[in-house]
């Protein structure tokens, strides 16, 4: 049994991703602690490589079967990393990769998996995950027994790791199987324009009335640059019009549910509080203290939008 | 000439003056051809309404005919009978002028009919029998008979006559908006409503023709006999006859005239005969049976949806009474003029809705209205090809239907018993099997079926509003009460209007009233969701409530939702569960008069708003005022009030769908009418105004003008003696 | 073609979830079943695509699943061609993958449509361990299925709005995110006539023991703020607690 741990880098474009390096920071930590090393798998041409510093050493296999994401052959090619290398831990993201290979891997390697993991930890002898299941609604503390287990991590719960230095990289043969492909990749979306679907984003800062009159709209729409998030609205901004209706929250809106609601001037009557309660972080700016929407926020202040909005897009900017 | 000679019998007028033998037959031919048209357009007309599924009202028509002689004559009730559609009340009642200007016409019409059938009876029956009889021919058209005859005639003309000027004034110069026909919906392809308006003044064109040429003979044949001294007893027949003898003209010339107007008028007269079934006209014939047969309480009572079917989508699916409903509308327009849905913009208008479905019944039935109809260049709407597609989402579009917030305000103000709602939720019956409907709604729909309210809450927080309170409500699944409190989903789930909850709970528990709740076992009522058209699930809703209320003790039911009382009150009878069923104003207003509830003046300036669902459906209007009346405050009454209220739009499901497509939302409308009145309150008694106007105040920017309070607030701000400091009650929330 | 749907019953997410006394478990015996939504979409594309292409769309559940059949007769309201229980019990997806796999293996499909995930499959997603079983290939996150020549076209979803359009060998395992419009309504009185025509088919299959290899320690509810916790101090003080809080979610950079 090594007592390494092994990471699946993921790209957009050459970039590697930041989950990549939370999990790679997971991976440096867990390695230091049994004394073990961090490795992370990189398929397809090999650049990326010199970004990932930090880890002992980067796997690297080149196929053309792997030049896109194919999750067949990159379940392939894991699998032949994963023999190969006989890792103790497998992090993979919680999002499409992580979904796409980590069950199908639990079986494929016999290894327990953690799905939906927000943490994890050495406690003596056993690796612990602390996972989040039933929408959040429950944590769970599970062990991962055996010589050899997987998690799959939820994006944003670890802090990312800040690449230094350079890996060592290890080429692979590919494994013969990537010949033989039952799938491909036909064609590749980028996020196009149109309007955004506020339900996908991760980030919203929302206003309502408490935001006045629509000139005052450019504040929030400045900040959402500067968050790199959309601007989404109570209803009674889409009803005077300065809004689209594909941008309210609601009953008779849409229901969101992102990492992080910014609610600025939304005093959360209840059919607004229906379409974003289930948001990870609900962060409220209002200057009544008594509005409701403080009883499902996580953080609030009263302090007056006017002034917590420029603050907060110029420090954003930075 | 003598009375000896009047009593002689001697005085009459000849039936065909100087129409000879082939004028005679021509005229017996062309009547026959007229009578033949006219009796081939009812049967086909007949033929489509026995097409229609039976609609159970024997009895209402038995009643109608027999049963009550006068209902419906002074108020609006359920139903109607002959006296009242004698009497036109269901026309006069809420616009006089025109209602007048119609019984005129009804009665003059009716008169210039008989005055035929008299003749006609006379002429030719009691003629051609008593000469194969006695071998002479006989007549009674003489005589004292002939001379009232003739009176009654003659003046009733005059009725029909001013009736007729004052509906033409009134649609040519006056021009209401209510006659004015454009659609609410407009259709891509366009639309010409053109034959619409040539079909009225056809119709009135025609009436007015016939009875302006039968002046004309009475008074040519006058002038031709030279002016003899009975036709005194036809005042305007002799007027016109001095009038044209005054412009110069002789008896001779009058008598040659009159040939050419007898031809005139017969053929005005037989024409309109043959017009009568493929037109407006037809509504002469229709309209009478059509409110006999009109059962109100139909609305309030829907009735379930055609065997094996789930909603109507031929024409095989609608009762006869549905199908009557849809020949019956004259277009008088007022559904269309109150419809809430239609003022904020939305595609529907019940007028629209039922001469849409008409001209498609019609068309596909063989097509038979000559004018009344629309015209479009597509085949859409009621222009679309009689297909199985089906007629919710085609004939009438989906939003249309959607649209409507069951109100009841057109059917409350058709003047000739047309039942809307019933027909619109038949169609929506349909739309909700598709799946054809709202995100929302659908998501309400799904909430209901598996947790038994509409806001997608666990069925266990039901009751989470009473834990706050002191002294803890009964549970009448466990202990028996008078009292069962049905609360109702918005009053239980609504963090707004737990506050209200709470405040009833302690005002009857202060006034020692015996009550309970059913917590988590209450499940929505399903009023709503019955007019949103899911049977099905109203079915499971109504039946789990019933099961629970069974296994209940108690004696009478109070409900804080206007909508639940409507089900609960008249429509789980039918599934067993008869009980007497409240309002809360109800019981406040017993309280506080009783005494059990005392209360010092507030002096507010209010006005109230009456739920539709609370007055227009169940007529309670004065119990909320009685208690406004006793707690000192001066009540400004809002235009429509009563039964005639005007709707806040949250009903018949809209409440689950969106309305960001309406240019000004009802409950704002309402709002605006309310600020005219320099009011500081806007009182209500349904949850869902609470919220309704809560929301409108604020949108139309009267938030510190008008305050919107229930009224259990009002009364628990009355309440004298031992009142507790506000919050005693309440369990410190810690 | 024959399309199984796999349906499986979880928790209702409104309602409060309750712990075991030992702690490491939910307490499912008050608990309220639903169908999990992504299953809700499954089952909407999976009509979809019979609308599109014909084939018959088969709803497959545990029998073991409480209120199951609810969701079962549903999928036939809505237009399922038939629906059957598989006999067995799966509080873990490796079991459940495991039985439905050897119904899979018995009863073969040209495609298998599941949700991505259900939200309380601690231990991994169905879609990806029954392929692996089944040695099939299979695709999660999708959002839309066509069926072309001997294989399918699927559309995977990645952050940040970003997607590829995937072609797969049938026959396939597809674990869907989401189908191309909201699932449909089916009427309660559909579902009810569904009901009376009769109970639901159950089918027994062997199949191989399986865990998950996972042990829980213990569960609990993250610490729940029933009111907002107030940050206080100037704008820009403020401004700087707030960029910390989002910051350590990684939502924003530097
Ligand atoms: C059937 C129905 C459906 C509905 N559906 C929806 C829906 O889908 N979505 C929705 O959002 N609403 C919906 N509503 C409307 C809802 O009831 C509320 O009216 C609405 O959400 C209020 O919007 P708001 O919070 O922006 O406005 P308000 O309630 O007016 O709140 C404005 C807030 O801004 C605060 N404020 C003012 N100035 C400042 C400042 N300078 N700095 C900081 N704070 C300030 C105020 O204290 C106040 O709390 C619906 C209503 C109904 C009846
Ligand atoms: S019930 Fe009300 S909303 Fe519906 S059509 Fe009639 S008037 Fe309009
Ligand atoms: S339906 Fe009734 S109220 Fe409406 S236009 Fe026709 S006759 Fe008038």
């Amino acid at each position: 049994m090594s007592n390494d741990v092994l990471v699946l880098a993921e790209r957009v474009g050459k970039q590697i991703t930041d989950s990549t390096y939370e999990l790679l920071g997971k991976a440096r930590e867990l390695a230091d602690a049994w004394g073990g090393r961090a490795e992370v798998a990189l398929f397809g041409p090999s650049e990326g490589a010199e970004q990932l510093g930090g880890a002992d050493a980067v796997i690297c296999i080149d196929h053309p079967a792997l030049s896109d994401y194919v999750p067949e052959a990159y379940e392939t090619a894991l699998l032949h990393v994963l023999t190969q290398r006989a890792p103790r831990l497998l992090l993979l993201s919680n999002a499409t990769v992580g979904l796409d290979l980590g069950a199908a891997l639990s079986v494929r390697w016999d290894a327990p998996l953690a799905a939906y993991a927000v943490d994890l930890a050495v406690d003596g002898d056993a690796l612990v995950a602390t996972t989040q299941i039933l929408g959040g609604k429950i944590l769970a503390e599970v062990e991962l027994g055996g010589s050899r287990a997987i998690a799959t991590v939820v994006g944003g719960s670890l802090p990312p790791m800040t690449p230094a230095g350079s890996a060592e990289v290890v080429t692979l043969a590919p494994p013969a199987e990537l010949d033989s492909s039952r799938m491909s990749v036909l064609q590749v979306f980028e996020p196009s324009g149109g309007d955004v679907d506020i339900t996908a984003a991760d980030m919203l800062v929302s206003i309502g009335r408490g935001i006045g009159s629509q000139d005052n709209l450019e504040l929030a729409e400045e900040l959402a640059q500067a968050l790199g998030a959309p601007v989404s609205a109570s209803r009674p901004i889409i009803d005077a019009g300065w809004m689209p209706k594909t941008r309210q929250v609601g009953k008779s809106g849409l229901k969101v549910k992102p990492k992080a609601y910014l609610a600025f001037g939304i005093s959360g009557a209840p059919e607004h509080l229906e379409g974003m309660r289930s948001a990870e972080l609900i962060i409220a700016c209002n200057t009544d203290a008594k509005a409701p929407i403080f009883d499902v926020a996580h953080y609030g202040t009263t302090v007056d939008l006017f002034d917590l909005m420029p603050a907060l897009a110029e420090k954003v900017k930075g | 000439m003598s009375l000896a000679a009047v009593l002689a019998e001697s005085v009459t007028r000849p039936v065909f003056q100087d129409i000879g033998w082939l004028g005679k037959t021509t005229f017996y031919v062309v009547s026959t051809l007229a009578i033949l048209v006219f009796a081939w357009g009812w049967w086909r007309r007949a033929a489509k309404y026995r097409r229609g599924r039976p609609a159970g009202r024997a009895g209402v028509l038995r009643a109608g005919l027999f049963g009550r002689p006068f209902a419906g004559v002074r108020r609006r009730e359920d139903r109607s009978s002959v006296a009242a559609v004698a009497a036109n009340s269901s026309i006069i009642r809420r616009d006089r002028g025109t209602g007048i200007a119609h019984l005129l016409i009804f009665w003059g019409f009716l008169t210039a009919f008989m005055a035929t059938v008299i003749l006609t009876v006379d002429y030719d029956i009691v003629r051609h029998l008593s000469r194969l009889i006695t071998g002479h021919e006989a007549s009674f058209f003489h005589g004292p008979f002939f001379l009232v005859y003739t009176f009654v005639v003659d003046t009733m003309g005059v009725a029909l006559l001013a009736g007729l000027v004052y509906m033409g004034v009134r649609r040519g110069l006056r021009r209401p908006g209510q006659l004015d026909y454009t659609r609410a919906e407009q259709p891509e392809g366009g639309y010409s409503r053109g034959r619409l308006v040539a079909g009225d003044w056809v119709f009135l064109g025609l009436l007015l023709g016939i009875l302006v040429t039968a002046y004309l003979l009475t008074g040519l044949r006058v002038l031709s006999q030279d002016l003899p001294w009975f036709t005194v007893f036809s005042p305007f027949g002799r007027l016109v006859a001095d009038g044209l003898a005054g412009l110069g003209m002789t008896p001779a010339a009058a008598a040659s005239v009159h040939t050419v107007v007898w031809w005139v008028h017969a053929a005005l007269a037989l024409g309109f005969v043959a017009y009568i079934p493929f037109s407006k006209a037809m509504h002469i014939l229709i309209d009478g049976v059509n409110l006999l047969a009109h059962d109100r309480s139909a609305t309030r009572r829907l009735p379930a949806p055609a065997p094996q079917k789930a909603g109507y989508s031929e024409i095989g699916d609608f009762t006869w009474k549905e199908l009557l409903d849809l020949d019956a509308c004259t277009k008088c327009g007022r559904c269309h003029d109150v419809c809430p849905a239609r003022t904020a913009g939305a595609p529907l208008s019940p007028r629209d809705l039922i001469l849409d479905l008409r001209q498609w019944v019609d068309t596909s039935a063989g097509g038979i209205t000559l004018l009344d109809r629309e015209t479009r260049t597509d085949a859409t709407g009621p222009l679309s090809p009689n297909g199985h597609s089906g007629i919710a989402g085609r004939v009438v579009s989906a939003r249309t239907l959607w649209s409507c917030t069951t109100c009841m305000h057109c059917v409350e103000v058709c003047p000739v018993g047309i039942e809307h709602v019933p027909t619109i939720v038949q169609l929506r019956r349909r739309l909700v099997d598709e799946g054809t409907m709202d995100p929302t709604l659908q998501t309400a729909l799904q909430n209901l079926a598996t947790q038994g309210n509409s806001f997608g809450k666990s069925a266990r927080m039901r009751a989470r509003w009473t834990r706050e309170l002191e002294t803890p409500i009964k549970d009448a699944r466990k202990e028996p009460v008078k009292y069962l409190w049905f609360v109702g989903d918005y009053a239980s789930f609504d963090d707004r209007l737990k506050v209200n909850s709470q405040t009833l709970a302690r005002i009857l528990a202060q006034a020692g009233v015996d009550f309970g709740i059913l917590y988590e076992d209450e499940w929505n009522a399903g009023n709503d969701v019955r007019r949103v058209g899911e049977e099905g699930l109203y079915e499971m809703l109504a039946e789990h409530n019933i099961e629970v209320m069974r296994n209940a003790q108690f004696e009478e039911i109070f409900t804080t939702d206007p909508h639940s009382l409507n089900t609960l009150r008249n429509e789980y009878p039918e599934r067993g569960a008869a009980y007497k069923v409240w309002h809360y104003t109800e019981l406040l207003a017993h309280l506080i008069e009783s005494g059990a509830i005392p209360v010092r003046p507030l002096g507010y300036k209010v006005t109230y708003h009456d739920p539709c669902y609370l007055a227009r459906y169940n007529g309670v209007v004065e119990a909320p005022r009685r208690i406004l009346a006793a707690l000192g405050c001066e009540l400004v009454e809002m235009g429509r009030n009563r039964a005639d209220t005007f709707c806040c739009g949250a009903g018949g499901g809209r409440i689950w769908m969106d309305d960001s497509f309406l240019t000004e939302r009802p409950s704002e409308n309402r709002i605006r009418e309310a600020v005219q009145l320099d009011v500081d309150n806007f009182i209500v008694s349904c949850p869902k105004d609470v919220t309704m106007y809560g929301d409108a105040v604020k949108t139309t920017g009267h938030e510190d003008r008008l305050r919107v309070r229930d009224i259990t607030l009002l009364v628990s701000e009355a309440m004298v003696g031992p009142v507790d400091p506000p919050g005693a009650l309440v369990r410190a929330t810690a | 073609m024959r399309i199984v749907v796999l349906m499986k019953a979880v928790p209702d997410l409104v309602e409060e979830i309750e712990l075991t006394p030992e702690g490491n478990d939910i307490d499912r015996e008050f608990l309220k079943f639903v169908l999990n939504e992504w299953d809700d979409q499954a089952l909407e594309e999976a009509l979809l695509v019979k609308e599109a292409s014909g084939g018959e769309v088969v709803a497959v559940g545990l029998a073991g699943d409480a209120d199951i059949d609810q969701s079962l007769y549903t999928a036939v309201a809505k237009g399922a061609d038939s629906a059957v229980k598989v006999i067995g019990e799966a509080t873990q997806t490796h079991e459940r993958a495991a039985l439905l796999a050897a119904y899979l293996r018995e009863n073969p499909a040209d495609l298998v449509l599941t949700g991505v995930q259900a939200p309380d499959d601690l231990d991994g997603q169905l879609a990806p361990m029954l392929a692996a079983h089944l040695g099939l290939p299979h695709v999660s996150v999708v959002v839309a299925v066509a069926v072309g020549e001997g294989a399918v076209v699927v559309r995977q979803e990645f952050a940040g709005g970003r997607s590829q359009e995937v072609s797969v060998k049938t026959p396939a395992v597809i674990g869907v995110q989401a189908a191309r419009q909201t699932p449909r309504y089916a009427p309660i009185s559909r579902i009810r006539q569904v009901m009376q025509s009769g109970a639901l088919p159950e089918v027994a299959v062997a199949a191989e023991a399986s865990g998950s290899g996972l042990r829980v320690r213990r569960m609990y509810e993250p610490e729940k703020t029933s009111h907002a916790h107030m940050l206080t101090g100037s704008a820009d003080e403020v401004a700087e607690k707030i960029i910390e809080l989002i910051r350590a979610r990684g939502l924003v950079k530097g």
